[in-house]
């Protein structure tokens, strides 16, 4: 077994230092009913070449999202990262290093973690980030509690243009440590009804900027309206591009900022591993959860990082801790700042607006097929209305090998918006794409 | 697991005119002391080439922003900075990672490889499920075989770290107590020695939290859990073998005590890598059990993350499981993705989309790696290796249990540092020096001063002899007084210790242009 370094040998030599008699005799206080003899019913150890031979096989019957003219997005997005992201991040000291619990020896996680949160810090113009979260929505559900422990109050509007699965993530958990979720009806400008649904109960209101249908807002009103009733302002934003263009959470005055972080230098993945981003203000900064690393000197006055303000955590203070998280998104954390270290804010507002661009160009192609597209301001992702099914739509375009978005039923199938489709442009959708799209959309619906 | 901060100095203390030889720039020899980012200019460059967009954002007038105050590098510099970054960094790769309750192993390079083939890596969360029928095979076998290894009957693979999947298994539970008319049960009991995320998760739920006590031979003490149990108990959370590294030998019971209260019976699974091969934990009575894929099944730690946690459930639990999960039907695979119609009783959603697929690819490579016969060899060499380290360090250092085998890990206190002066953290950071990442400190809380040490099957004899004869010679010296070599320590690490009061007291977690820190100037500025 290619894995596995000791010998037979070595092993009967170990044993005759550990003074057993075989392997069994350290296995002696498993109950005997429950050891298993005999070998389960799996297939036996497999050769390098024989299990990348099944997994290029599975791999194979996948259509990846470059395979042709593609335009999913609500809430993943395709991206083109550089080589030099996935080289380093290949690196054996950092895929093969655990949690910087020894700082001594963990400088290279640590500081980087440092520069991390201030970018995130920065994109979303807010005064303290942590070392991230499992992704965006388990984000957005620690939010919410985060502003029941600050507010004392239980009950959390979440905003009819939120993501479905981060609503659906945040009634699950949220909801199971006590809180009333009010969840708001899907709209496209679902953002106007927030304010009328803010009483002195609430702890927070959660709105989404893109919002799951594409639509971009100034949520500064919004969070006056918050602020008046001395509730929190949490602004989520599933696509991190935007930050490059759009005004920022904090300058509009968000209290906690959850972002989905996958779209800086993070792959599709099929959902996962991603990296939710919080921010939050700094009088806020010991209600947040999860890691934080913070700046120290060592014995010699030389600056060096430790992780921080672990008294909040779960390993220290147990049941009276501000989450249970006891990891953070490490790899993928790092990807991201590799990724936005190489785009500089100059280069993040450049790729932000060829994301706008392409999407305008989207839109006249979408326009130009006789649709309606229902998002008013948009960043890089527009809500369609088609005739009848978008799903049915969606089905139809694959024989053309176009995948023409997201059907908005399929994240929210009781919602009554059948006939909305979610189409997102990147700096990876080409002019060609997008004239594909139309014809094929012209060529279905002439039908 | 777990950094302990109780019990511990948190500052240093050492005499720092012990460090001699002082480079003139701040390096250490090729580790350089590399600035921050922001430290090394760049507000108005970019290492990556965008072409220039057609059209503009005047249609978002009044939305946008004034500037984003974020530098870049080029490539070069990027590279160069990461890279020297990482040279601070200990791994897995480069010497053992001793660390107890974290099962830092190997991790196999054709994982990372079949993670990045494009119908997984360039593959959407929200494609066409006609589109996406490899992506959920693999998910289908990744199940079959988590099913099959723990004896358990369904499991929920949407977790994304075991912490998450430990909340998942809670839920469940707490769904399946709410359809018996059983939600007054509000009581999770957990021993002592439990990880940190147990309590807390119990209390993410809305449970309260009761201990149960161990008994002197580093067991769940049986007559307390039996006092404790009653109609307020929703569940017991176990881990399995223990935080002691101690398989518990009345499970079984345990098991059957907690149903007997009705009650149901959570293990912790993040020692699975122990028994995985030689026994199913749906035989010891366990009703929900998270599986850590970074430890087990070897995906990459990354430095703190990302894992991934499925959640294998009994009968009684599987109808509560969250979407989304995979079921086949007349035109392949395809998703549950929604609380109704078969998925009616499903307590809700984890997260959006369908949990960690990458670390899915990763861990199903390996188990394909292993089969049967080498995830049962996995687990011998585990438990084999640390009898090896106890066995080795008996007489030398003092075993918290020295009666009968340890499982994967060996658990030692500090009597037999008594009266050298040095501590568990002091003769840790000695360690350093000698070229080894230390072990687990002060965990579990029931041992004073704690080292659990966590060799894991990959590592070679050859490499545990040399982890235990530098073991052996710090402990000759620490015995012959050399406190010095302890209280300073580490000397060559690349920074020497640090202070955590400092940092929480103040706390500094983004860059500002003036640091607290004596930065080395540029040579050139002297």
């Amino acid at each position: 077994m290619r894995y596995l370094p000791l010998t037979a040998d070595d092993r009967a030599e170990m044993l005759g230092v550990i003074g057993a008699p075989d392997i069994d005799a350290l296995f002696a206080d498993v109950p005997a009913a429950a050891r298993k003899a005999e070998l389960f019913d799996l297939p036996l150890h497999a050769g390098e070449l024989e299990v990348e031979r099944e997994l290029a096989a599975l791999a194979a019957r996948n259509r990846p999202a470059g395979a042709g003219p593609f335009f999913c997005g609500a809430g993943a997005y395709r991206h083109h990262v550089p080589a030099s992201v996935d080289h380093l991040i290949q690196r054996s000291e950092f895929l093969t290093s655990y949690t910087p619990y020894q700082p001594e020896i963990a400088q290279g996680t640590l500081q980087i973690l440092f520069e991390f949160q201030t970018q995130v810090a920065a994109l979303t113009g807010l005064e303290v980030a942590n070392c991230s979260m499992y992704d965006g929505s388990t984000g957005c559900a620690e939010a919410v509690m985060m502003a029941q422990r600050v507010t004392r109050r239980e009950k959390a509007i979440l905003s009819g243009g939120l993501h479905p699965h981060y609503a659906a993530t945040t009634q699950t958990i949220a909801h199971a440590e006590g809180m009333t979720i009010v969840r708001q009806a899907a709209a496209i400008d679902a953002e106007a009804a927030v304010i009328a649904a803010i009483d002195g109960e609430t702890a927070c209101v959660v709105v989404q900027t893109p919002n799951v249908f594409g639509v971009v807002t100034d949520v500064t009103r919004i969070a006056e309206a918050a602020h008046a009733a001395g509730a929190l302002m949490i602004v989520v934003t599933t696509e991190a591009i935007s930050y490059g263009l759009l005004k920022s959470p904090g300058e509009m005055g968000a209290d906690i900022a959850v972002g989905e972080g996958q779209s800086i230098g993070n792959g599709l993945n099929y959902g996962g591993p991603y990296v939710g981003l919080f921010a939050c203000r700094e009088k806020l900064l010991r209600q947040m959860p999860g890691r934080l690393c913070g700046e120290t000197q060592d014995a010699d006055g030389r600056r060096g990082y430790v992780l921080t303000l672990s008294t909040r955590e779960q390993h220290i203070r147990r049941e009276k801790a501000t989450s249970n998280i006891c990891t953070n998104s490490g790899l993928c954390a790092l990807a991201f700042t590799i990724h936005m270290t190489l785009l500089g804010g100059t280069g993040l507002r450049e790729l932000a607006l060829l994301n706008h661009s392409r999407a305008r160009e989207l839109k006249a192609a979408v326009e130009g097929a006789g649709l309606e597209v229902l998002t008013p301001r948009f960043f890089n992702e527009i809500a369609v209305k088609v005739p009848g099914s978008a799903a049915a739509l969606v089905e139809a375009l694959l024989a053309d090998s176009v995948v023409a978005g997201v059907p908005y039923s399929r994240l929210d199938p009781r919602a009554g918006l059948d006939d909305v489709l979610l189409l997102a442009a990147t700096e990876t959708t080409t002019s060609d794409d997008i004239a594909a799209l139309g014809a094929a959309l012209t060529r279905r619906l002439g039908q | 697991m777990t950094l302990q901060t109780i019990g511990r100095p948190t500052r240093p203390e050492g005499d720092t005119a012990n460090t001699g030889f002082k480079s003139l720039t701040g390096a250490r020899g090729l580790l350089q002391d590399e600035p921050l980012i922001f430290e090394l200019g760049g507000w108005s460059k970019t290492g990556v080439d965008i072409p220039a967009a057609e059209h503009d954002a005047s249609d978002l007038a009044g939305l946008t922003r004034e500037s984003i105050p974020l530098p870049g590098l080029s490539e070069p510099e990027a590279m160069r900075h990461y890279v020297r970054l990482s040279q601070k960094n200990h791994a897995i790769d480069l010497a053992i990672y001793p660390l107890g309750s974290c099962t830092m192993k190997h991790n196999p390079r054709l994982n990372e490889k079949a993670a990045r083939l494009a119908g997984f890596a360039e593959l959407h969360p929200l494609a066409p499920i006609s589109t996406t029928q490899g992506a959920l095979a693999l998910m289908d076998r990744l199940a079959h075989w988590l099913k099959t290894l723990t004896g358990m009957p369904a499991v929920a693979l949407t977790p994304k770290a075991g912490a998450h999947g430990e909340l998942c298994g809670l839920l469940c539970i707490k769904a399946a107590h709410e359809a018996a008319g059983q939600a007054n049960r509000r009581t999770v009991l957990v021993p002592t020695s439990a990880h940190g995320t147990n309590p807390a998760t119990a209390a993410f739920v809305g449970y309260s939290v009761q201990e149960i006590a161990q008994t002197d031979d580093g067991r769940v003490d049986l007559a307390d859990l039996t006092a404790k149990l009653g109609p307020h108990v929703a569940a017991i959370m176990i881990t399995n073998p223990n935080t002691c590294g101690l398989f518990e030998r009345d499970v079984i019971e345990i098991g059957r005590l907690t149903h007997g209260a009705g009650a149901y019976f959570y293990c912790d699974g993040a020692n699975f890598n122990a028994i995985v091969g030689r026994v199913r934990p749906g035989d010891l009575g366990v009703d929900a059990m998270h599986i850590n894929l970074h430890k087990t099944f070897s995906t990459p730690h990354g430095g703190g993350g990302p894992g991934a946690g499925p959640v294998v459930l009994s009968a009684a639990l599987a109808p509560f499981a969250p979407a989304p999960w995979v079921v086949s039907g007349p035109d392949g695979l395809r998703l549950v993705e929604e609380a109704k119609d078969e998925a009616a009783r499903a307590f809700g959603r984890m997260s959006a989309f369908q949990g960690q697929m990458g670390m899915f690819v990763r861990a199903y490579a390996y188990m394909r790696s292993h089969g049967a016969d080498g995830l049962r060899q996995v687990a011998e060499d585990a438990v084999l290796n640390a009898n090896y380290i106890k066995a080795r360090m008996t007489g030398i250092m003092t075993p918290a249990f020295p009666d009968g085998p340890c499982m994967h890990e060996a658990l030692f206190d500090d009597t037999w540092l008594e009266g050298t002066g040095v501590t568990t953290l002091d003769f840790a950071k000695a360690m350093i020096d000698e070229g080894f990442h230390p072990m687990t400190m002060y965990f579990p809380l029931v041992v004073h001063g704690a080292m659990l040490i966590e060799p894991t099957e990959t590592e070679s004899k050859r490499e545990l002899d040399r982890f235990c004869d530098a073991l052996s010679a710090l402990a000759a010296a620490a015995r012959l007084g050399d406190a010095e070599r302890f209280k300073g320590a580490p000397y060559l690490a690349p920074l020497r210790r640090l202070d955590e009061t400092l940092a929480a007291r103040k706390p500094k977690l983004t860059w500002r242009p003036e640091p607290i820190g004596v930065a080395p100037a540029p040579l050139a500025a002297e």
